[in-house]
């Protein structure tokens, strides 16, 4: 336990010194912030945040696999993989530490939303549970997103494919459940596979997050896929040991 | 069986290419063993073997007695290692960097400042302790990839070619670094530089074609390659009109002697080449010859097998007498 500490540590304080971080976090707040404009702070609109929570989702899929890239592929690179697999720590503590490291610099990046409360409550009255809970399914998504991220970074050398790696599995687990629904026409075995990618993609299980409803099906489902991906990522290193 | 590393028909196959081939070979505690080769005779793949980062296709690498594969943790904690290339994290800075590994090390928090005071007195990079590693010159980074190695005072230091790139300065004090640390460490080093493996070691190990091609003491290497060794002499016949090849005969069928060649010195003065016959010294009878016969001589030496000849013999295949064993 002491050492994912140590090794979450380093790579917190590696991320604070990177200017890609810095810069991912600046992108991400500005186009936030701007739907935030746009969607929920609009004269008339209800004290809510419920459409950039919507928003978020999609901002995200572009901006965390550019904070996670550097992840593991970067050590690859440049070979400092070798001293870190060959002290004596499993590779499951380095895993953890690279995942909690990422996110929470991506709670980090995360917290200045906060300000859109503090907005809503200065000219509005919101109603604070959907905004509690919507913020739980921001923490949820973005561990999901960065696992994926990171085992998107572990399977290469180069920064670039593991964001593109990264975005092209996020796309796909994000958006595939609403894109079958409209553009796959409706015969009678379709709808048992589609009820099942519905299951599957993100978006099913993160809305209620931002309607209020916090349901232990969804909260399961991304901590399992999170933990999924963790695996893959353990594996991915063991397999250094056997090829 | 106490060597410290023991490694047994270690062999290891990239796809088609056989890279290390049934090494065999040991180290026994507190020496400094000197792991040469050329590029490419699986040097580099059998010390990553026996830190862990690679997995040997077959056969058995031990380490302070634990088994590289099956106790791998128990193992990386026992050795201090050096990547080639030292690999490092630019945005850390020195001490920070120490202070980290040294905790991966399972130094004690309240012991890791010491740790890392020693290490950087040790290694001398007291002046640059709060510098960032990415402003690191090269030699200063080697320095703290050895530091770094040393941080948890490790049983075994494992260092891939640690004075690579450095300057002859740096090279003369990372070797006598190297060379303190026998005794308390046991130490394997796979290096280039021929001059420096025989001031710091005193066994080597010399592998090509991933093979092992010798593992013994330098002593006794040299002893095994004796028998070909030359004495050059300088000497000009004067007014005796013996000519050069006169002078081959005669010096050839000296005791002791096997042959001999001449050249041309300029002035008139020959350099005669005479090999020698087994482990002979036949000095004084070549003097005496020389001296009976009425020539001048200005120089004669023995030319003892260098490092360098030792390991280009070897690696060019020729057979050592002293046999593939414990270094």
């Amino acid at each position: 336990m002491g050492k994912v500490l140590l090794l979450t540590r380093r790579e917190i304080s590696a991320y604070f010194v990177s200017p890609i971080a810095y810069v991912a976090m600046a992108l991400f707040l500005v186009v936030a912030g701007i739907f935030f404009a746009l969607a929920d702070f609009r004269p008339g609109a209800p004290a809510g945040m419920r459409s950039i929570f919507d928003i978020m989702m999609f901002i995200l899929i572009f901006i965390i696999p550019i904070v996670t890239m550097r992840s593991l592929s970067e050590e690859q690179r440049s070979g400092t993989i070798e001293t870190l697999l060959t002290a004596p720590v499993t590779d499951i503590q380095v895993v953890v530490a690279k995942f909690l490291g990422s996110w929470i610099f991506y709670l980090a990046m995360l917290a200045p939303t906060l300000i859109y409360v503090v907005l809503l409550a200065a000219f509005g009255n919101p109603e604070y549970g959907p905004v509690a809970s919507g913020y739980l399914g921001l923490v949820l998504l973005g561990a999901l997103y960065v696992s994926i991220g990171l085992l998107a970074s572990s399977v290469t050398e180069n920064q670039v494919i593991a964001a593109v790696t990264a975005f092209v599995i996020l796309i796909v687990l994000a958006m595939l459940g609403p894109w079958i629904a409209t553009v796959v026409p409706s015969r009678w075995w379709i709808i048992g596979v589609r009820a099942i990618i519905q299951q599957a993609t993100v978006r099913t299980h993160y809305q209620d997050f931002s309607q209020g409803v916090v349901d232990l099906v969804h909260v399961i489902y991304f901590v399992a896929l999170t933990a999924y991906a963790l695996f893959l990522t353990v594996k991915v290193l063991e397999s250094r040991r056997w090829r | 069986m106490c060597a410290m590393i023991e490694v047994e028909n270690l062999t290891k196959w990239y796809g088609n290419t056989l890279a290390v081939d049934r090494a065999t070979f040991s180290v026994e505690e507190g020496r400094i063993v000197g792991f040469l080769g050329p590029n490419g005779a699986g040097k580099s793949t059998a010390l990553r073997i026996l830190t862990g980062f690679l997995p040997a296709t077959s056969g058995q690498a031990r380490v302070n007695g634990r088994d590289v594969l099956m106790e791998s943790l128990a193992v990386r904690s026992s050795i201090g290692y050096m990547p080639e290339n030292v690999p490092l994290y630019p945005e850390m800075r020195v001490e920070e960097y120490l202070a980290f590994r040294a905790g991966l090390k399972d130094v004690a928090s309240p012991k890791r400042r010491a740790a890392v005071d020693r290490v950087l007195e040790r290694c001398s990079l007291k002046e640059v302790r709060r510098r960032l590693i990415g402003q690191l010159s090269k030699g200063f980074r080697q320095r703290v990839g050895l530091a770094e190695a040393l941080v948890a005072d490790p049983p075994v230091l494992i260092l891939d070619e640690p004075t690579i790139g450095l300057d002859p300065t740096q090279i003369e004090a990372t070797s006598k670094l190297i060379r303190s640390l026998g005794g308390k460490h046991t130490v394997l080093l796979s290096s280039h530089l021929l001059p420096q493996v025989e001031k710091a070691c005193s066994h080597v190990v010399i592998i090509a074609d991933g093979q092992i091609k010798a593992a013994d003491s330098l002593d006794e290497l040299k002893k095994g390659l004796a028998h070909g060794q030359q004495v050059v002499m300088e000497l000009r016949t004067g007014d005796t009109g013996d000519g050069p090849a006169e002078v081959a005969r005669a010096l050839g069928q000296a005791a002791g002697a096997a042959d001999a060649s001449t050249d041309e010195a300029g002035g008139g003065w020959l350099r005669a080449v005479v090999t020698l016959a087994a482990d002979a010294d036949p000095r004084e009878g070549l003097c005496a010859l020389v001296a009976q016969r009425g020539w001048q001589l200005r120089e004669i030496h023995r030319l003892a097998p260098t490092i360098e000849e030792l390991y280009a013999r070897i690696v060019a295949g020729e057979a050592v007498t002293a046999g593939k064993e414990a270094a």
